[in-house]
């Protein structure tokens, strides 16, 4: 058992089902907002603003938001842990992608509720 | 074309500052040979040559090395398998700490093989004669219990390489699952949580590497599947 505290889930077994997981989550958003642009080729803000106004639609992407959160942490993690052999430096990198996150998941809500 | 254009890692650190590699041409008389064969050539040019042999027929997993890039054991790999345009490359197996030329330390490997206690384990009070397994049940250990601990795919394995010191590797894990698929193992469960860290089984990318240079053609990747999958049952 090698202890960890600074990766998301602090387990692996959590991690591993949660990258999974959010990964299939992005790919399905991905994909409705590619498809969602083809097919509305010439899209304006009221369409636009119209398709966000809609609770699902807030709630998928905050699912979205939370999964992409949840993987980039992981992932970044998993990264930094391979590459980054100085505690002080690794931690600190670590530090700033976990607030970083924090700053884009909280102005990501702002965005969706705010207007 | 007889003579071959062999390159081999040298490093002595009682004398050298630094490793270099050193030149040798190898008359192969058109025969077919082995790598340690080569080797063999190679040390009555150079009696300075170090590297590790014993059975000479792929058993023991003594002689793991890099040959031309790719990992394997020089006494069961024909030069006609790993040469290219009559030129051949031999490294020490990459990752680890090196003794001398093509001796590596083995130490953090078979530390990794000690975590995850390679014996079975049972707390039932023993048998008179032995502890019996079905047919079946031995059937699961195929594919596991052949592994020789030559360390060519750990040392093929980039997340081993990052962290060798907290990935059990590809050899590892095979012996890990050989245990826990052991229908006469009852410490399944201290075993698998012992393994869930992000570390221990999770840093396998599943690349398969290990499965590519295995010169017993077993499947790693396979073996640390099934861990996560048991993992995956015990947790949810």
């Amino acid at each position: 058992m090698v202890t960890n505290i600074t990766n998301f889930g602090r387990s692996g077994l959590s991690d591993w089902l949660i990258q999974r997981i959010s990964a299939i989550i992005l790919a399905l958003y991905t994909l409705f907002i590619v498809v969602y642009l083809l097919l509305n080729p010439g899209l304006d803000y009221a369409t636009w603003s119209g398709l966000f106004a809609q609770t699902w639609m807030r709630i998928f992407s905050l699912l979205a938001f939370v999964s992409m959160a949840a993987h980039a942490w992981i992932g970044l993690w998993t990264v930094t842990t391979d590459y980054l052999k100085h505690t002080g430096i690794r931690l600190a990198v670590q530090t700033t992608i976990i607030l970083a996150i924090f700053v884009f998941l909280v102005w990501g809500i702002q965005v969706l509720w705010g207007a | 074309m007889s003579v071959l254009q062999v390159s081999v890692y040298r490093y002595n650190p009682e004398t050298d500052s630094a490793p270099y590699m050193q030149e040798f041409q190898i008359d192969t008389h058109g025969r077919d040979l082995m790598v340690l064969n080569v080797l063999e050539l190679i040390k009555e040019q150079d009696s300075s040559m170090a590297y590790r042999r014993s059975c000479r027929e792929g058993v023991c997993g003594s002689d793991g090395m890099n040959m031309n890039g790719k990992n394997g054991l020089a006494c069961i790999t024909p030069l006609s398998e790993v040469v290219k345009s009559n030129k051949l490359v031999l490294r020490p197996l990459p990752g680890l700490p090196v003794v001398r030329d093509l001796v590596v330390d083995m130490g953090i490997f078979y530390k990794q093989y000690e975590r995850i206690q390679p014996y079975l384990q049972n707390d039932e009070p023993a048998p008179a004669i032995e502890r019996l397994q079905s047919p079946e049940d031995r059937d699961k250990l195929d594919g596991l219990y052949e592994c020789i601990l030559c360390a060519c795919c750990s040392t093929s394995c980039p997340s081993f390489w990052w962290n060798p010191d907290k990935f059990v590797g590809p050899a590892g894990l095979l012996q890990a699952y050989r245990f826990l698929a052991d229908s006469r193992d009852t410490a399944t469960r201290e075993r698998l949580s012992d393994l869930e860290d992000p570390f221990s089984v999770f840093r396998c990318r599943g690349i398969m590497n290990c499965v590519a240079v295995c010169p017993k053609g077993l499947n790693p990747t396979r073996a640390i599947g099934k861990i996560r999958e048991m993992l995956l049952a015990n947790a949810t």
